[in-house]
């Protein structure tokens, strides 16, 4: 039995790695999962969060702000929306981020005044965005 | 008959027309290199993120909940036309095939008694469709200031027609580009991204795609990413745009470079023959007034 998977993380500009991975945790929407070799196929979407790859080659860490995952036979696809190197994780990107998703819940929270539907889906991408932040030593202050 | 001196000076100026347009077909073409590979880049993103919803789409088909961005608003009375073109012009046919195709469909459609509105992304084909559709503008997206295109500026064009989707201003979008053949080839097209069409996925990927756990579940995750998709179809769009007008303007600066060169040869022949002329005329004059004598 393989014990390493191909794992690709493709950002919509550049495809951002590709290699052979063991384990791979990946931040999905209802939880942190960790896929390996022959993981059940499933299709999942991410929350903002670190996705962590360990394999033979080294270990890489990214923090992705969503996209969706997808698991199968043929290995690991990683489709963020904007997935950034842990190590150029600055401050100064990490506040962007935040302020963007303060933003977000500032405007979901004007349009929809009667439907807390948006304003929690708002308010839990910031929420997620600022633990994100604590994991790696960042305050969104 | 011009002058020795019009002449001369007509010659520089065409060899000066020369040198700007052999400069702007070099840029062109390190600019469609750039431009080539980030598209290039780009391409599996689109290629797995338009498998995925196909497989997505097809399971969730147009049931009842399915999303309207996929099902539709169940009419199609008034279309958004987004036309994506340069802010630059001197690229040949590039942005006048585009604006024609968008023209074309604009006015079939306002020919049936659809509603038409139209988002300009590019100065040029803002231009171009300003005097005969100007008052079915709505929106124009300014990228002048932007270099090179990234997945940002598609997302800010996204969601502005998303916010319009949601306001319930159009219940058609399509968009209007440029697809990236080769340097002599681009071919304008018309892609509608709302209500989404993704293509089925092969026979093969259906196939193990039935066994495909989702989480959450597959309407919530269409509802999810469909937005998402209207983003991507913009930048994949933008980005063959930037490479198409780059190509077209590289080809078309070497037509004007290879004209200028032989505009160039005709008015040296030229010169060359008027100056001979003087010269047969100044002797014909000596040699008159010395018979004279």
């Amino acid at each position: 039995m393989a014990d390493t998977v191909q794992f690709d993380l493709v950002s919509p500009e550049r495809l951002m790695a590709s290699v052979q991975a063991r384990e791979i945790q990946i931040p999905g929407a209802e939880g942190n999962l960790t896929a390996m070799a022959d993981h059940s196929p499933l299709i999942t979407t991410l929350r903002p969060g670190i996705l962590k790859v360990s394999g033979p080659e080294g270990d890489l860490e990214f923090a992705v702000t969503g996209g969706f995952a997808e698991i199968n036979a043929s290995g690991v696809s990683v489709l963020a929306e904007q997935a950034i190197p842990r190590g150029e994780m600055t401050q100064d990107t990490f506040k962007a981020l935040v302020d963007v998703a303060t933003d977000k819940l500032a405007k979901a929270q004007e349009t929809f005044v009667n439907e807390p539907g948006p304003v929690d889906d708002a308010a839990k991408l910031l929420a997620d965005m600022v633990a994100m932040g604590d994991e790696i030593g960042l305050t969104a202050h | 008959m011009p002058s020795l001196k019009d002449l001369k000076m007509r010659i520089e100026s065409v060899k000066s027309t020369r040198k700007i347009t052999k400069a702007m077909q070099m840029v062109a073409a390190a600019k469609l290199r750039r431009a080539q590979e980030s598209a290039e880049a780009a391409r599996p993103y689109t290629e797995r993120f338009n498998a995925v919803m196909g497989r997505l789409a097809a399971s969730v088909g147009k049931s009842e909940g399915a999303p309207k961005l996929l099902s539709g608003t169940g009419s199609d009375q008034t279309y958004l036309l987004v036309v994506m073109t340069s802010e630059r012009g001197l690229c040949g046919g590039f942005n006048s095939n585009i604006a024609k195709l968008a023209r074309q469909d604009a006015n079939a459609l306002l020919a049936e008694g659809k509603t038409v509105k139209i988002i300009t992304v590019g100065k040029k084909g803002r231009d171009a469709l300003r005097r005969e559709l100007g008052s079915h503008f709505v929106q124009h997206v300014d990228l002048s200031d932007v270099k090179y295109v990234g997945y940002g500026n598609a997302q800010g064009v996204a969601a502005s027609i998303l916010e319009r989707f949601d306001a319930g201003e159009f219940d058609v979008a399509k968009i209007y580009f440029a697809q990236f053949q080769n340097v002599v080839s681009q071919i304008p097209t018309a892609q509608q991204i709302i209500p989404a069409d993704f293509e089925a996925p092969a026979e093969a990927g259906a196939e193990d795609g039935a066994f495909y756990d989702y989480e959450p579940d597959e309407q919530a995750i269409l509802a999810d990413l469909l937005p998402r998709g209207v983003a991507t179809a913009i930048f994949a769009a933008l980005l063959e745009n930037a490479a198409s007008e780059q190509g077209a303007r590289m080809s078309a600066m070497d037509n004007a470079t290879r004209n200028a060169g032989e505009m160039i040869d005709n008015l040296t022949i030229q010169y060359n023959r008027s100056r001979q002329a003087v010269i047969t005329n100044e002797l014909i004059e000596i040699i008159s007034g010395a018979e004279a004598l």
